[in-house]
């Protein structure tokens, strides 16, 4: 086995074992608990009445909007993160080089702040 | 060597039993979350080939931002999953040609690796020993592969641009808080009267 | 009987590792998972006694002396309640989202060096591993708030996991500025970097070594970094996936007995984290504040220890003392200060080091 792989066993080891304990937290009060339902005890918390509909309701579009353009700038994170690692080997160039793509999703930035896409409301 | 061996197989049999779980599931819901754990596994396949930046960023864009989203779609669809199903057949003869178009691809890649190995990875640069892959992959990224890197800066720009122009709807006479205004509002219309007691105003 | 040995032996890697190293792994992991559970049980009991304390209460003193088996009573307690699960839920996510919330919150820490070679697994891309595990923490929150089938929980999903994602880009760019300044991604040569360079190296007095670390010369990513660590963990003043006067417990509603413990144990445990990635990516680790004798006589574990408990009761005196945020003040504050501010400073930190030739380039 190669040195790299070698690294992951422990984290690997350790995952195990805290699945392990959290499993037996889980279960725990499964197995030494007094278990009484009734129909009271395990409906949804509501202010004291049933329950219209479905909780599970259409949302505001926001939401979905956030979410991509979270993506966007993940992404360009997950682009600046081997920069920056090698940012010493790279010179002028490759700092220009960045900068442009910064400078380009600035753009995008400076667009959706115009147009508000960042106001909540 | 076996333990990679082991975990290969482990990584590669959840991937494709999640993957067809991805399809199989009848809550929506159940298929994203199967589909995170393809994600997961496939990233465990990228480690066991040495390349961890790419596996972790596997898990950082696509299941830490992508799925979310895909959640977010599948939690907000408010519609009858039962009535999709219905139209299943109908689209039947255009699912099942692009899988033996995928199919038919996968065998090529497979063939050329199988009866040309020494073809098959002649276009892959080697990697120089020693240096971990994200080093590796920051030294050629922003300098050899400038256009490609700045082709991926245009296609970022356009996604935020098309996202904003599909899904912006702004709710009419919403109230927003303005803090510049707010503080810069000083004293002007506000007065402070000394109040004896016993006396009101 | 011998091909049983044999297969087990093959299973467990021990022709290539040896046993020796196998069991050693398996000590290390069960002795740092212990460690990192009993230490949450009592930064559990500092976060009520501190803000008990800002509050002029006593808080828990009731079990052990000054309340010291509290923790231990309520653990006791929890798994003693009847497991509750609503009947429109979706047993199987329902019962998941604590486990998965709890699952990641430790795993985690398998990479976090708490002192010179003292990390369970030195890996060349630690905080890159720990900014993936952290940008997964959303799903512990979606899948509990959408399998509870409830209104609430539902609510306080949505809100908490746009506000993880909001902060999440932010803390994405100060770990880049730290990067700029170090050039590895491993969470070892992080510290070393404080060590080896810094601003008392060039002021001509390396032994001020607590000069040297990132808090001085990146302080507003210092504080862009501890603001966004409340937010991603959902702690006040950021707390409102479970803002009690309107979500009664945000995404926790349905939740009961050791379900709703793991959901608070994978809190903490990632708030420590959090305060523990402070101290590696600002306050120098496990280095000591000044590199004289009665300093550096004690070992860098503890150094390691006093600093993240410093940072944490930073976090505990901000829940004592802030009042909570709006929700578009939140995300106004995310996405309008925090993301322009880091970007630009990315941006900065970069120009200055082009320019200078200053950073430590990963020991090359």
């Amino acid at each position: 086995m190669n040195e790299l792989l070698s690294n992951y066993l422990p984290i690997l080891i350790f995952v195990g074992l805290s699945g392990v304990i959290g499993l037996a937290l889980l279960v725990a009060p499964f197995l030494i608990a007094v278990k009484r339902p009734d129909p009271e005890k395990v409906s949804a918390f509501e202010c004291g009445f049933e329950a219209f509909e479905d909780a599970r309701m259409k949302f505001d579009v926001r939401f979905y909007l956030v979410a991509i353009l979270f993506i966007i700038f993940d992404l360009e994170v997950a682009f600046l993160f081997p920069w920056a690692v090698a940012f010493g080997e790279l010179g002028w160039f490759g700092f220009t080089s960045m900068m442009i793509f910064l400078g380009v999703l600035t753009i995008g930035f400076i667009y959706e702040w115009r147009k508000g896409a960042l106001e909540w409301d | 060597m076996v333990l990679p061996y082991i975990f290969f197989y482990l990584f590669s049999a959840i991937v494709i039993a999640s993957a067809l779980m991805v399809i199989a599931s009848r809550n929506p819901v159940h298929s994203v979350l199967f589909l995170i754990l393809a994600f997961v596994n496939a990233a465990g396949i990228f480690m066991l080939a040495g390349a961890e930046f790419l596996a972790l960023i596997l898990i950082v864009v696509y299941v830490g931002a992508v799925a979310v989203l895909f959640l977010f779609v599948v939690m907000m669809l408010d519609v009858d999953f039962a009535e999709f199903r219905s139209g299943m057949l109908q689209y039947m003869p255009i699912g099942a040609l692009i899988g033996i178009v995928l199919l038919l691809e996968l065998l090529l890649v497979a063939g050329t690796a199988y009866l040309a190995p020494e073809g098959a990875g002649s276009g892959v640069l080697p990697i120089a020993g020693g240096i971990e892959n994200t080093r590796a992959l920051g030294q050629i990224l922003y300098t050899r592969y400038i256009y490609l890197f700045q082709a991926c800066g245009l296609v970022l720009l356009v996604a935020m641009i098309g996202a904003i122009v599909l899904t912006l709807r702004h709710k009419p006479g919403v109230k927003r808080q303005d803090i510049a205004k707010q503080v810069a509002r000083g004293k002007s219309g506000l007065e402070i009267v000394k109040v004896e007691s016993g006396k009101g105003l | 009987m011998d091909w049983i040995v044999y297969a087990l032996d093959y299973l467990l890697g021990v022709p290539i590792l040896g046993w020796g190293t196998m069991v050693g792994f398996i000590w290390k992991a069960l002795l740092l998972l212990v460690s990192l559970l009993l230490f949450t049980a009592y930064i559990l009991l500092a976060d009520r006694k501190i803000w008990a304390a800002v509050q002029i209460r006593r808080g828990p003193n009731v079990v052990g002396a000054f309340g010291l088996l509290q923790s231990f009573a309520d653990l006791l307690k929890f798994a003693l309640k009847e497991p509750v699960i609503p009947a429109g839920a979706d047993k199987a996510v329902f019962l998941l989202a604590p486990l998965v919330t709890v699952l990641l919150a430790l795993s985690a820490w398998a990479v976090v060096p708490v002192s010179e070679g003292w990390a369970l697994a030195d890996i060349n891309v630690g905080i890159l591993y720990i900014f993936a595990i952290s940008s997964l923490s959303v799903y512990g929150v979606i899948m509990g708030g959408w399998s509870s089938n409830s209104k609430y929980p539902f609510l306080g999903a949505l809100r908490s996991a746009a506000q993880m994602v909001s902060y999440e880009v932010s803390i994405g760019f100060v770990i880049v500025t730290v990067l700029l300044c170090v050039g590895s991604l491993n969470l070892t040569d992080i510290v070393i970097a404080q060590q080896e360079m810094g601003l008392a190296h060039m002021l001509g007095v390396p032994w001020l070594s607590f000069l040297n670390w990132f808090w001085l010369p990146l302080f507003p990513m210092f504080i862009v970094f501890f603001i966004s660590a409340l937010a991603e963990t959902n702690r006040p003043p950021f707390d409102l996936p479970e803002a009690e006067s309107e979500l009664v417990a945000g995404f926790m509603v349905e939740y009961g007995s050791t379900p709703y413990m793991m959901f608070m144990l994978g809190e903490y445990v990632s708030i420590i984290l959090m305060c523990g990635l402070t101290t590696i990516l600002f306050l120098g680790g496990w280095d000591a504040p000044i590199d004289l004798p009665p300093f550096t006589w004690i070992p860098g574990v503890v150094w390691f220890v006093i600093k993240l408990c410093a940072a944490f009761f930073m976090f505990a005196l901000v829940k004592a003392v802030v009042p909570r945020y709006r929700y578009d003040q939140l995300m106004r504050l995310g996405w309008k200060v925090f993301l322009p501010l880091s970007l630009f400073m990315v941006v900065a930190v970069a120009f200055v080091l082009q320019l200078t030739g200053w950073g430590w380039h990963g020991g090359m």
